[in-house]
């Protein structure tokens, strides 16, 4: 298992697990949400390609109200 | 009856007004609304029809991860129906405005977008330097940039002249209510910059939009004001109705100030 750090909170997730596995996992399919992985942007292009590493840091935002 | 003037002269007249076009966005309507602080999303929706604006801001916040099945702004408000703005409001850096645009350009797939940089969370006045640096990078990067700033021609200028597609002056402290503190300085802005001037804040109820209105603005922005109003969607129709008039008496031009009286029936021809 790979230790992460998703949005400030310790998480979980098999070895080898790609950006889109964590999304699926996480419930936010189909979403507009954007993702940060040790402060790059992913490109959503690069969801299904990129493989998660150890102690990666990732960040996903979506919108929300605001002024 | 036939000196009187014909209602499709005043219709041509008012028709003869030019759309709010940024960044080379056409704008039905002068208004922009935020979409913080209200009750509820649902009532969001409501109030934002009411108020008949085609714009509005919205964050970019970390996603609720313990409950991915609460409501989501974009279940009641359509991205495809509405222009989405991108705020960076929260952000005290230059380097945290542009990482959150970043963010949004890739969550919605668009690069209008919305820049403040605050200072002091007790007046949240716009820091002026760092919104000037993080527009250059903003800009360099392929935005367009609306920028929110304090209502100092000065600085106006200059962010015009580094090429922000809109100047947005406060009109008074963000979520105050205040009203246009310095019309004065809002006029000097309006009067010198090229692209839209749209005041930013401070709006308190509908005379003070139309007084943003009646100084020439281009439009206006506001969010509390429809928020937290006890009746949003009322307050937010009389805002669409406060901007239109403002606007018309603004393009009318108003009667000159007179220190005496002047009688409105003729004179002559008295009993």
């Amino acid at each position: 298992m790979l230790q992460l750090t998703v949005n400030g909170e310790a998480r979980q997730i098999a070895a080898g697990s790609r950006i889109a596995d964590l999304v699926r996992e996480l419930g936010l399919d189909g979403r507009k949400i954007a993702v940060e992985r040790n402060l790059e942007i992913v490109a959503r292009s690069r969801y299904g390609t990129d493989t998660l590493a150890q102690d990666d840091r990732i960040e996903i935002v979506a919108f929300v109200g605001g002024g | 009856m036939t000196q009187a003037p014909t209602m499709t002269q005043s219709q041509s007249q008012i028709l003869a007004d030019k759309p709010l076009v940024v960044a080379g966005r056409t704008l039905g309507s002068r208004l922009i609304i935020g979409t913080g602080k209200y009750a509820s999303y649902e009532q969001n929706a409501r109030a934002l029809e009411a108020s008949g604006a085609e714009m509005i801001t919205v964050a970019i916040r970390r996603v609720n991860l313990s409950d991915p099945s609460e409501p989501r702004l974009v279940d009641f408000i359509d991205p495809e129906k509405y222009i989405f703005l991108p705020n960076t409001a929260g952000c005290f850096t230059g380097e945290d405005a542009v990482r959150t645009l970043r963010l949004a350009r890739e969550a919605g797939g668009w690069s209008l977008v919305k820049l403040e940089v605050l200072s002091d969370p007790k007046h949240l006045y716009p820091d002026m330097t760092e919104t000037l640096r993080a527009a250059e990078l903003l800009i360099k990067d392929g935005f367009d940039v609306m920028v929110y700033c304090s209502d100092d021609p000065v600085f106006a200028r200059k962010l015009e002249e580094i090429g922000c597609c809109a100047i947005m002056p406060l009109g008074a402290p963000i979520g105050s209510g205040l009203g246009i503190q310095n019309p004065v300085n809002i006029r000097l802005i309006i009067e010198q910059s090229s692209v839209p001037v749209i005041v930013d804040a401070g709006v308190g109820t509908a005379s003070d939009a139309t007084v943003a209105m009646e100084l020439g603005c281009d439009g206006v922005l506001m969010n509390t004001a429809i928020a937290e109003a006890k009746n949003p969607v009322l307050m937010a129709s009389a805002m669409k109705h406060a901007v239109i008039a403002g606007r018309q008496s603004y393009l009318a031009g108003r009667m000159p100030k007179k220190r005496y009286a002047d009688p409105s029936s003729p004179l002559s021809g008295l009993i």
